[in-house]
């Protein structure tokens, strides 16, 4: 009895000092549905509510704060913010410099977007492309010439405005665009599968976090919460695990 | 804000305008303008100050400060703002968890720079992972001020340099024929005459300022160009208030306010212009006396 009084009180100080790690959650807050920031100026979207749940189910207390995507890495290295969830794709060249916790979205299609459906994508067209996403590096494997951008809204506003031919970028995030645009801009329907599927960035030598997320995410991924999350946010036909 | 913007599906026209205007979002586009304006209330008088103090160090008659002084203006002029800011603000902000770092953990083992991370121990963030995100954002534009003073201090420097040289010797010799001292007479005359030389060079420089603050955003502080981006992109329905692309109102808004604050200071300066050259020994002055101003 003793030792269970012990043991309980040991779990309860321990469970007292994790509540007080602060996560500072770093994402891009301009890749609706993945993240956005919403109209009350706070981050939104599938990954602040997966974020959220995963945090209380390591216990732990998360602050969100959002960055430019183009030095999203470096300022996690610098130690801005302990983690990238910002629907980026686990990459053996990004997993060079950080790491990554298991995958919480499958390895999704990347589409390209365009004006009409017959346009071109291949040798010779001009294609825009967020910089530094996979997307964009697909892009300039591909022969066409690659224009790129800071930021997912610029590079559909080129096509828009007729400055590249087609958009490049994940397709959860081009439909409900093209699904808007009364016709103006089409998907196009040559997919293609980039990446391991979706993680959460961390530094190297933060392991003991690493496996807290890793654990939180399996468990989602256990009871099927974490399928439900990503039909609630990405519609019914979206891929889940 | 408003009561009936409970549901903005169901709005039209002005009504859907008016709450669109004041979302949460927009909230922060117009709280980002007392940002931009407060970063300059506050990076004006000490990059004055730093500028002032470079200024005196350049003329200084020991060596040692005119070196520091000469080394300032021409390191800080010679390389380009974006990369000062970029190099600057990076190497402040490690150098100051560096120096915590070896207060606060003489005993961490574990090297500070492992490849491309920076990592000092938790209690030497600066500020700490666990403050609050306002804490942060202070901070922020707490090494936003530092380094706008840093960067346009280094230009005052050579315009008050200058403006100090310009003071005709006659007015000093004359000085100290009465027997001033030697900081007698830089603060009972060579200073009060300078002004006047250096406001054009400073007053270039108010303005080459108030056009610099959209670099902010390079800093990661929310000002407003990073708003205005932010705000303007085309909406789908994932938002609240869906629209197409309006960044170019959202710009041209920027271009009017940046026009119409420029013009003001342009008109607050051209004043204190003709304030300074009273009574002074320039054409100017002279030209006002003559005229009986």
């Amino acid at each position: 009895m003793k030792k269970l009084l012990i043991a309980t009180a040991l779990v309860a100080l321990t469970a007292g000092a994790s509540m007080a790690q602060t996560v500072r959650m770093g994402t891009e807050g301009a890749y609706p549905p993945y993240n956005f920031i919403n109209d009350k100026g706070e981050v939104d979207g599938f990954e602040r509510e997966l974020g959220d749940t995963l945090c209380a189910k390591a216990v732990l207390t998360c602050e969100w704060v959002t960055n430019d995507w183009d030095s999203i890495i470096p300022n996690l290295q610098s130690g801005n913010y302990d983690t990238i969830i910002a629907g980026m794709s686990i990459t053996d060249e990004r997993d060079k410099v950080i790491d990554f916790t298991q995958n919480y979205y499958p390895p999704a299609a990347s589409a390209y977007m365009a004006p009409t459906a017959d346009a071109k994508i291949g040798e010779g067209a001009v294609v825009a492309a967020q910089i530094g996403t996979i997307q964009a590096s697909h892009v300039a494997e591909s022969g066409a010439t690659l224009l790129e951008f800071a930021t997912p809204d610029e590079s559909v506003a080129a096509v828009k405005n007729g400055e590249a031919d087609a958009v490049f970028a994940d397709k959860d995030y081009l439909t409900p665009i093209a699904a808007e645009s009364g016709g103006a801009l089409v998907m196009l329907p040559n997919d293609v599968q980039l990446g391991g599927g979706i993680g959460i960035g961390l530094r190297e030598s933060d392991t003991e976090l690493k496996a807290k997320f890793d654990a939180a995410i399996q468990s989602m991924k256990d009871d099927g919460s974490l399928n439900l999350m990503i039909k609630k946010w990405f519609g019914d036909e979206a891929t889940t695990f | 804000m408003f009561a009936y913007c409970a549901d903005p599906n169901s709005l039209e026209g002005l009504a859907w305008l008016a709450c669109y205007l004041t979302t949460g979002k927009h909230m922060g586009l117009y709280w980002s303008f007392g940002t931009v304006l407060s970063l300059l209330a506050i990076t004006a008088p000490v990059a004055l100050a730093f500028g002032f103090v470079g200024a005196m160090a350049a003329r200084s008659p020991f060596l040692p400060a005119r070196i520091i002084g000469k080394g300032y203006t021409a390191m800080v002029r010679g390389v380009p703002d974006i990369v000062f800011f970029l190099f600057f603000v990076i190497a402040l902000d490690q150098g100051v968890e560096w120096l915590n770092h070896q207060i606060r953990c003489p005993d961490w083992t574990e090297p500070i720079r492992q490849g491309l991370e920076f990592r000092v121990c938790p209690e030497a963030k600066v500020p700490l992972g666990t403050s609050p995100q306002y804490v942060h954002q202070i901070y922020g534009f707490g090494l936003a001020v530092v380094t706008f003073s840093l960067v346009f201090g280094a230009f005052a420097a050579n315009v008050l340099y200058g403006a100090m040289q310009a003071v005709p010797r006659a007015q000093l010799e004359t000085a100290e024929a009465y027997g001033m001292s030697h900081g007698q007479v830089f603060r009972r005359i060579l200073v009060p005459q300078m002004w006047v030389y250096a406001l054009p060079g400073l007053s270039n420089l108010w303005m080459i300022l108030i056009k610099a603050t959209p670099l902010l955003f390079l800093l990661g502080v929310q000002d407003i160009v990073y708003w205005a981006r932010e705000l303007g992109g085309a909406k789908t329905s994932a938002y609240e208030y869906p629209h197409p692309d309006w960044r170019l109102y959202y710009f041209l808004f920027l271009l009017v306010f940046y026009l119409g604050f420029t013009r003001i200071s342009e008109i607050v300066l051209d004043r204190l212009t003709a304030r300074l050259s009273r009574g002074q020994a320039t054409a100017a002055g002279e030209a006002m006396r003559k005229a009986g101003i």
